[in-house]
């Protein structure tokens, strides 16, 4: 199956006016909050090492709470560090498609994130990229290095406001994982119906380091297409995927999940979920070892739950090496009929039944989630069943 | 409690191969079967000879279909009541092999169960209450607020189950026991017990026989299927009954037709049916 055809992002607004900084976050808007709390961000900062909010094209916050951790605009980072210039398009090639020409001839500021070496930052940074302007087409440029032997953990949401239908946002982010670093990123996406999204995300992991990212889209949205890939070039290099999708109605949903095994003792493991009600999904993914004892894995489990869904799982797994272990299990179908019924029998009816399972595939413990984030996000996976059933 | 008159069961097959819709299996033709309230009642029976079945039909399976007969459950006929409405009306099952459920943790169900059998005020499910008299009704709701799951968990060894995925890499004795565990949520007025010793071990059968037998009293029945007879030791039966030739025959004391089946095995029991079938049904 192809991509959906493109979009024309000549359609959507390039220019918006700028929203002034809000040095403290307590005087954001209520129904604000709300939207940012669903993807992760509260303002109250509790429990977080950073924050950054880009609304439309401005930076209205940035801001870092631990020594050794920097967060800020990308535009000013570029300015303040000229060997910045090292990292810019160095992970993701700025012809790879409409999109990246598009980012490298244009685009509208995004999240700097450093951790210097040997520091962990082990409670998140929350960021959001939030679309307030009806039809704009939002487009961002993310580095995020992590130093040799630091941790980084990043939570990053986008949303809409509650009146936007319509929009684009294309996403440009590079990670740059050195030695013995560790880096977790967990993704959120809150679309509205009729926005289309295009993110472009690669990872360079060095020797001993690790990539986990995770991604959960539960949200309608018109269309999104992404293949976020880490590429293992240190030995002993580790990346994991994990994605958790529901396409509803109208939704046309193209994830995949790529690791390039290059170097010699490095591990991959990608799991997806996906559940279609009305809606399709393409689930990809692609491992490719190079390399001599690599052990890479991929799990793909689809659930089609009304008739007119789809769902079109694509493992592929691709080596050039002979010494390898790479496999993939990939299952596409209903309920089992024997799971509603073992359920019912403890009198629960066909409809709570069925639910129940959904969500538990759904399986949000996956994602190694702070336990406030983890119910945010299950009583999502709740509400949308709600609003399908 | 329970009474069944007359039941044909068929279970559908595999479509057939002009795709003109499945074709029924007769399982079980003519069974009658009585089962007193207070009361634990044993079915004997060679593998195949459709013990599950009945207990499927019972508790409501839809490929288990009855073509003829009547199951009566506290004076109500039944037979058009779905799983759940079943279940809720007060019957409850142990699985002899549960499905695995991913993502469903035990404790969800149990908690989900809880709810659904003690709800905080009047049940939503009114119709289904007149299936119980009042008082039995009451009192079920009373066993419920009885109900502590960590009490009972700890009972059956099941404490570092509750956060596990129902049944997924259960052995044996550990599906037994999350389905009991399970049942004492639902506090049921009639307990089916398919092979509750099937694949368990020694110790393992002692625990689920004292179980049982805490958890049934004056007002509760148990039917509890063997192949093997084991279960006897452990839980007090007062009635016995061997299912062959599709129907309920030599009702009487389990002991008595245990030690007839080892001398005679079930093949004697096919035969004795045969000569007197007259007789099969009395008491």
């Amino acid at each position: 199956m192809s991509v959906k055809k493109d979009i024309r992002v000549g359609k959507f607004d390039r220019d918006t006016k700028e929203h002034s900084y809000q040095k403290d976050l307590s005087k954001i808007s209520p129904s604000d909050r709300k939207n940012l709390l669903e993807t992760g961000v509260d303002v109250s900062e509790r429990g977080r090492s950073g924050t950054f909010i880009q609304q439309d094209h401005t930076v209205i916050h940035a801001k870092s709470l631990q020594k050794g951790l920097e967060v800020m605009n990308i535009s000013e980072a570029l300015k303040k560090y000229s060997w910045l210039k090292e990292y810019w398009w160095k992970a993701v090639s700025k012809d790879s498609d409409e999109y990246t020409t598009l980012a490298d001839k244009d685009s509208r500021n995004g999240y700097f994130i450093r951790v210097q070496r040997g520091v962990k930052a082990d409670y998140p940074i929350q960021s959001c990229l939030f679309l307030k302007k009806e039809n704009l087409l939002q487009n961002v440029h993310n580095i995020i290095i992590a130093e040799e032997n630091s941790r980084l953990n990043i939570i990053t949401g986008c949303t809409t406001a509650s009146y936007v239908k319509k929009g684009a946002h294309v996403g440009i982010s590079e990670f740059y994982i050195k030695k013995g670093a560790t880096v977790k990123f967990t993704m959120i996406h809150n679309w509205a119906e009729e926005v289309v999204v295009r993110p472009r995300s690669k990872a360079i992991v060095e020797k001993g380091g690790m990539f986990l990212s995770n991604y959960v889209c539960l949200k309608p949205v018109h269309s999104l297409q992404m293949y976020p890939t880490a590429t293992l070039v240190g030995e002993g290099a580790t990346a994991r995927f994990n994605s958790i999708l529901y396409a509803h109605p109208g939704s046309h949903i193209d994830v995949g999940s790529r690791v390039i095994l290059s170097s010699p003792n490095t591990k991959a493991e990608i799991i997806s979920r996906a559940v279609a009600n009305g809606g399709t999904i393409v689930a990809r993914g692609h491992l490719k070892g190079e390399a001599p004892s690599v052990k890479a894995h991929l799990e793909c489990r689809g659930l089609i739950l009304s008739p007119n869904a789809v769902i079109h799982a694509i493992p592929e797994l691709e080596g050039k090496n002979k010494d390898l272990d790479m496999s993939h299990e990939a299952a596409v179908g209903k309920i089992a009929k024997e799971e509603i019924e073992y359920l019912m029998t403890r009198g629960l009816n066909f409809e709570e039944a069925q639910a129940i399972i959904v969500r538990g595939f759904m399986d949000t413990t996956i994602l190694g989630l702070p336990q406030e984030l983890q119910k945010n996000i299950d009583d999502l996976v709740k509400s949308c069943q709600e609003e399908a059933m | 409690m329970l009474s069944i008159e007359n039941l044909h069961v068929e279970v559908s097959g595999p479509p057939a191969p002009d795709g003109g819709g499945r074709a029924g299996k007769k399982i079980l033709s003519g069974l009658n079967l009585e089962i007193e309230k207070g009361k634990t009642s044993v079915m004997f029976g060679q593998n195949g000879s459709g013990k599950t079945s009945l207990v499927m039909a019972i508790m409501g399976f839809p490929e288990y279909k009855i073509t003829k007969g009547k199951i009566i459950f506290n004076g109500k006929v039944i037979n058009k009541l779905s799983i759940d409405e079943r279940a809720r009306a007060g019957i409850g099952m142990l699985f002899q092999r549960p499905p695995i459920v991913r993502g469903v943790k035990m404790k969800q169900i149990i908690e989900v169960t809880k709810k659904q059998f003690h709800p905080p005020r009047r049940s939503p499910s009114a119709s289904l209450a007149s299936l119980r008299s009042g008082s039995r009704g009451e009192r079920r709701v009373e066993a419920g607020k009885k109900f502590d799951l960590e009490k009972m968990a700890e009972k059956l060894a099941m404490k570092e189950f509750l956060d596990r995925d129902l049944n997924l890499g259960f052995s044996g004795g550990e599906m037994k026991r999350s389905e009991l565990l399970q049942l004492a949520a639902q506090s049921p007025d009639l307990l089916l017990l398919d092979e509750p010793e099937s694949g368990v071990d020694l110790e393992n059968i002692v625990l689920i026989g004292e179980v049982v037998n805490n958890m049934l009293d004056k007002n509760k029945s148990a039917l509890i299927i063997t192949h093997t007879g084991h279960i006897l030791d452990y839980v007090n039966a007062t009635r016995g009954c061997v299912l062959a030739n599709r129907k309920v025959q030599c009702v009487g004391d389990p002991h008595d037709i245990l030690n007839r089946i080892r001398e005679h095995g079930y093949q004697g029991c096919i035969k004795c049916h045969r000569k007197k079938p007259e007789n099969a049904m009395e008491s």
